[in-house]
């Protein structure tokens, strides 16, 4: 369920779609889908460690960010990743912002 | 699944007109339509129905569920009326008001948790009238996002216009939007009908293909709208493409009114097809193979008050992060 506003079972997120004829995704098997969420929550902790916040996923089902003081915060979908990282740095993280985009590139 | 057709236009480009034609059509003979008023001109159709005025916009800080109340309600209460056997039908069109963005509707079809197991987007046909539509694309934002979220789009009071106008306004169609198919009212009915289906994005011809490059075209200097693709000759890893495109359009959706693109993705052999409006991507489209030309990753996007130059140097910043090893 969306944690923000009730709604049941939004995670069928475009990167990681749900397999089905036609469709692009590595959500095919449990191998690929592990696989593919470790190398996803890696990409974006590269990202978020502009905001020296972390993700990490939750026993396969949710993920927890969390901040350099220990504060976090659990969601489901990861469509939530975005602006729950935001709540937790407090500040947003904008791609087309020249210092997060010298961060990541350096990283 | 049955898919949902969104019938969108100018105030006055015909949408109405449009509609009542190809519902003469027996390839429409099954279908149900939602409308969100009656206008002037009179719909006979078994499968009408108004779409109730008590907006309900739930969107409570999260995109990704926003949900238009009353299309959800429509959509369900024809849902249970076909469950229950009361109605059949094999399409549904719903007209929106001249002045909608579509991309709500698009994004409640995605995010509903019943809907959309039952219904798929069926494309978005958006009605541009010959005679005024170069003037409202110059002045109205809302024309501009509803051609760019076309699928189709049929001009409309082609005799009324003289012919080096319309070539002007397909010249200016094709830079809002280089993908939609355009057809005219004067065309047949079921040429028009066997169009409804978007199928797979197509996208422009590539004209360069040395290395990376970008440009981009100002349709209108006084709204910022530019079209603007970039290309990209090396393959793209598919994960951090994801959270460059989630975090653009987290933060900046709301001014993307387009996007589409081909990918030659690392480790695949057939190219991916991305697509959306605004916030809402489309499932990535695996495609069969590539089409003519060279296999070159590409995108398009028709942005409002949005540097490209900084979208080519994000993307790039993005991309160029190599360090992540697949975890066994």
């Amino acid at each position: 369920m969306c944690s923000l506003c009730g709604i049941l079972g939004c995670d069928d997120h475009w990167t990681h779609a749900v397999d089905r004829p036609g469709v692009f995704t590595r959500n095919t098997d449990r191998r690929s889908r592990r696989v593919e969420s470790a190398r996803r929550v890696a990409a974006a902790n590269r990202v978020l460690s502009f905001r020296r916040v972390t993700l990490a996923e939750w026993q396969g089902t949710s993920y927890v960010v969390s901040n350099a003081t220990g504060a976090s915060s659990v969601f489901e979908s990861f469509s939530h990743l975005w602006p729950e990282a935001e709540a937790l740095s407090g500040r947003e993280i904008d791609p087309l912002d020249d210092a997060v985009i010298g961060w990541v590139g350096s990283q | 699944m049955i898919p949902v057709t969104l019938l969108t236009g100018f105030l006055g480009s015909g949408k109405t007109t449009l509609l009542q034609r190809l519902l003469t059509d027996p390839g429409m003979a099954r279908a149900a339509v939602l409308i969100n008023e009656f206008g002037e001109v009179g719909l006979d159709h078994h499968l009408l129905d108004r779409i109730d005025e008590n907006v309900v916009l739930m969107k409570s800080g999260c995109i990704c569920c926003t949900v238009r109340g009353e299309v959800a309600d429509a959509l369900l209460n024809l849902q249970g009326m076909r469950t229950r056997g009361e109605i059949d039908f094999d399409r549904v069109v719903i007209e929106t008001t001249g002045l909608a963005d579509p991309y709500p509707v698009l994004q409640t079809l995605r995010a509903h948790p019943v809907l959309r197991s039952h219904f798929e987007n069926g494309g978005v046909l958006t009605t541009v009238d010959a005679v005024n539509a170069a003037r409202q694309v110059e002045n109205r934002a809302e024309a501009v996002r509803q051609i760019a979220a076309a699928d189709r789009i049929v001009l409309t009071k082609t005799d009324l216009a003289q012919e080096e106008d319309i070539a002007a306004l397909c010249a200016t169609l094709s830079r809002v939007n280089p993908s939609a198919r355009v057809l005219t009212s004067m065309d047949p009915t079921d040429a028009i009908v066997s169009h409804l289906d978007p199928g797979v994005p197509t996208l422009p011809e590539v004209e360069e293909t040395q290395g990376n490059h970008h440009h981009h075209h100002h349709l209108n200097e006084d709204l910022g709208v530019v079209t603007f693709s970039l290309t990209v000759k090396e393959s793209v890893d598919w994960t951090e493409f994801g959270i460059w495109l989630t975090l653009l359009l987290h933060r900046h959706g709301d001014r993307i009114f387009r996007f589409k693109g081909i990918l030659a993705i690392a480790g695949e052999d057939r190219p991916v097809a991305v697509h959306g409006v605004q916030h809402l991507v489309h499932a990535p489209v695996h495609m069969k193979h590539w089409p003519e030309g060279p296999r070159t990753s590409r995108m398009v996007f028709i942005l409002e008050g949005l540097d490209p130059e900084r979208i080519r140097r994000s993307f790039a910043a993005f991309m160029r992060l190599k360090s992540v090893k697949a975890v066994a």
